[in-house]
């Protein structure tokens, strides 16, 4: 790991006025050497820590937002919730309210990494991680989204990537959490270095390789994540998130599912079905929605929504093997969700 | 003894005297197992250097240094980190308890004895470890299921296989536990 300046801010403002990057844009270069010059902003450091250890990250000053106060706390909200960006993955795992009436997150959150790291790694940090894909942490590899010229996964071993929306760069989003967050319509605040706040859904701010190949999401430098937002939902909303990875164990997922259906009266109101480990950014499976939308929902629709799930789905040639399994799980988070 | 860090509580209380240090050495206070400890830190220092290179500490292993393997489990606070992955600069007033600190001049922890009544040892390098997230699992949970340990084990690396051995080993020392008077 390379040595660098280690900032203590005065608040969120200071933080922000003295990030020159953010984690990706110090990470794109031509050379393939990451730049010696950026000075980046630090949650739980779980993410940036790794990539400094690989030497794909060698800023110069690392600034902690962890010595904001005031971030890491989880409040009601005009009916939903208010997360700060520093609550750990433990917190949010074990949080009353979020267990209660946002299941799906809560899940998400106690399935992802270790004990361990759930207690260091934040939410803010999740969502803001880089992926996981191999060639990406490789050093030896300078592939497009580091600012090369190949993705090396189309023509190599792709057995855990994309399924969907892979032009390209074939990753897939490594954020559990995400998953969740964008079944619940979360909307993040962001902060400016002037201090001027601006919202973004959650599901617009992460990015397609088509739109930008080299940042899984539109933050700017000086731009710091300052709160996620879940908007109130029906009180009959049901919510699940399902992970499958190859153990049972500490495991990246191969595939998982976030569902939220709002069930009154025998009939789905309205359904949310987001797919994980599937693409780019988080899949919203938009057909098994409206199959789902102003029914009642028996097996024979499950079985079609679950279906409807993976319209679309564009395997390469060593991940077909994912087709079957999320549709399974689909229909395992369904049939959840239903008797949650 | 152990504490929840309460949801709302700021993680890191203590503010260095300048704002940016590094990135040579700076001075820092860690309080190791009951007692503050002034050491001189590089910022790019982790928590697990500094128990092994500064204190001596070395009863807490590296092994694959990425958080992947929980080898380096040290608690924070009372819950179990992963030592490699934290900066010592960023411990703050959090208290670290490491091995040496589960039994000092005394009895050994009913974890430690299970762990030998058992023979869930085998080369020993991932067992620091192994024992610190066990004795955190029973200071919060006293009378855990076994799908409970191996949740609380889901971050451990053991390449000699013992996990059958450790799942028997917390069991035992959880039934010991609540037979004490």
């Amino acid at each position: 790991m390379n040595r660098f300046e280690w900032m203590t801010p005065d608040g969120i403002a200071h933080a922000a006025r003295a990030a020159t990057a953010t984690v990706a844009t110090a990470m794109i270069s031509r050379s393939g050497l990451p730049a010696t010059d950026a000075a980046v902003l630090k949650a739980g450091g779980i993410d940036l820590l790794d990539l400094m250890k690989e030497g794909l990250l060698s800023p110069h000053r690392l600034i902690n937002l962890l010595s904001i106060p005031g971030l890491d706390r989880i409040e009601p909200q005009e009916g939903g919730l208010r997360i700060g960006p520093t609550v750990t993955l433990a917190q949010l795992a074990a949080h009353e309210a979020v267990r209660a009436r946002f299941r799906a997150l809560a899940d998400a959150a106690g399935a992802s990494a270790s004990p361990q790291i759930r207690h260091l790694a934040t939410l803010g940090g999740n969502l803001l991680q880089r992926p996981r894909c191999w060639y990406f942490r490789s050093r030896a590899h300078h592939c497009a989204r580091k600012g090369g010229d190949t993705c090396f996964a189309f023509a190599g071993e792709n057995q855990y990537h994309a399924i969907f929306d892979h032009r390209g760069c074939a990753i897939v989003h490594p954020s559990t959490c995400a998953t969740a967050l964008v079944a619940f319509g979360a909307v993040l605040e962001i902060t400016g270095p002037t201090g001027a706040r601006r919202a973004a859904s959650l599901e617009a701010f992460l990015r397609l390789p088509e739109t930008d190949l080299q940042r899984e999401n539109d933050l700017l430098p000086g731009e710091i994540v300052t709160a996620i937002r879940i908007p109130a939902h029906p009180l009959t909303t049901r919510s699940i998130h399902l992970k499958q990875g190859e153990i049972d164990s500490f495991d990246w997922p191969i595939a998982e599912v976030a569902v939220a259906l709002d069930l009154a009266d025998g009939i789905c109101r309205r359904a949310s079905v987001v797919l994980g480990a599937a693409a780019p950014a988080p899949h919203r499976a938009a057909q098994a929605e409206a199959a789902l939308s102003g029914r009642a929902i028996d097996e024979a629709l499950l079985r079609t929504a679950a279906r409807a799930a993976l319209e679309g789905a564009a395997p390469l040639s060593r991940n077909a093997y994912k087709l079957p399994i999320f549709e399974a799980l689909v229909r395992r988070a369904i049939r959840a969700a239903i008797e949650a | 003894m152990l504490k929840k860090i309460p949801p709302d509580s700021p993680r890191c209380a203590h503010r260095p005297a300048h704002d940016i240090v590094g990135p040579g050495a700076a001075p820092i206070t860690l309080v190791v197992n009951g007692i503050a400890r002034a050491l001189s830190i590089v910022p790019a220092t982790t928590l697990a250097e500094a128990l092994r290179e500064q204190l001596a500490l070395t009863g807490t292993k590296v092994a694959c240094d990425r958080g992947a393997c929980s080898a380096c489990t040290v608690w924070l606070d009372g819950a179990p980190v992963c030592a490699c992955m934290v900066l010592a600069i960023d411990v703050g007033d959090r208290e670290v308890t490491t091995i040496e600190g589960l039994a000092q001049n005394g009895p050994l922890h009913p974890v430690q004895s299970a762990f030998i009544a058992h023979d869930a040892i085998q080369c020993g390098f991932c067992t620091p470890g192994l024992i610190m997230s066990c004795a955190a699992l029973l200071a919060h949970t006293p009378d855990p299921s076994e799908s409970q340990v191996r949740a609380a084990l889901g971050g451990h690396l053991c390449r000699c296989g013992t996990y059958p051995h450790v799942i028997a080993a917390v069991l035992d020392a959880s039934r010991r536990g609540r037979s004490r008077p």
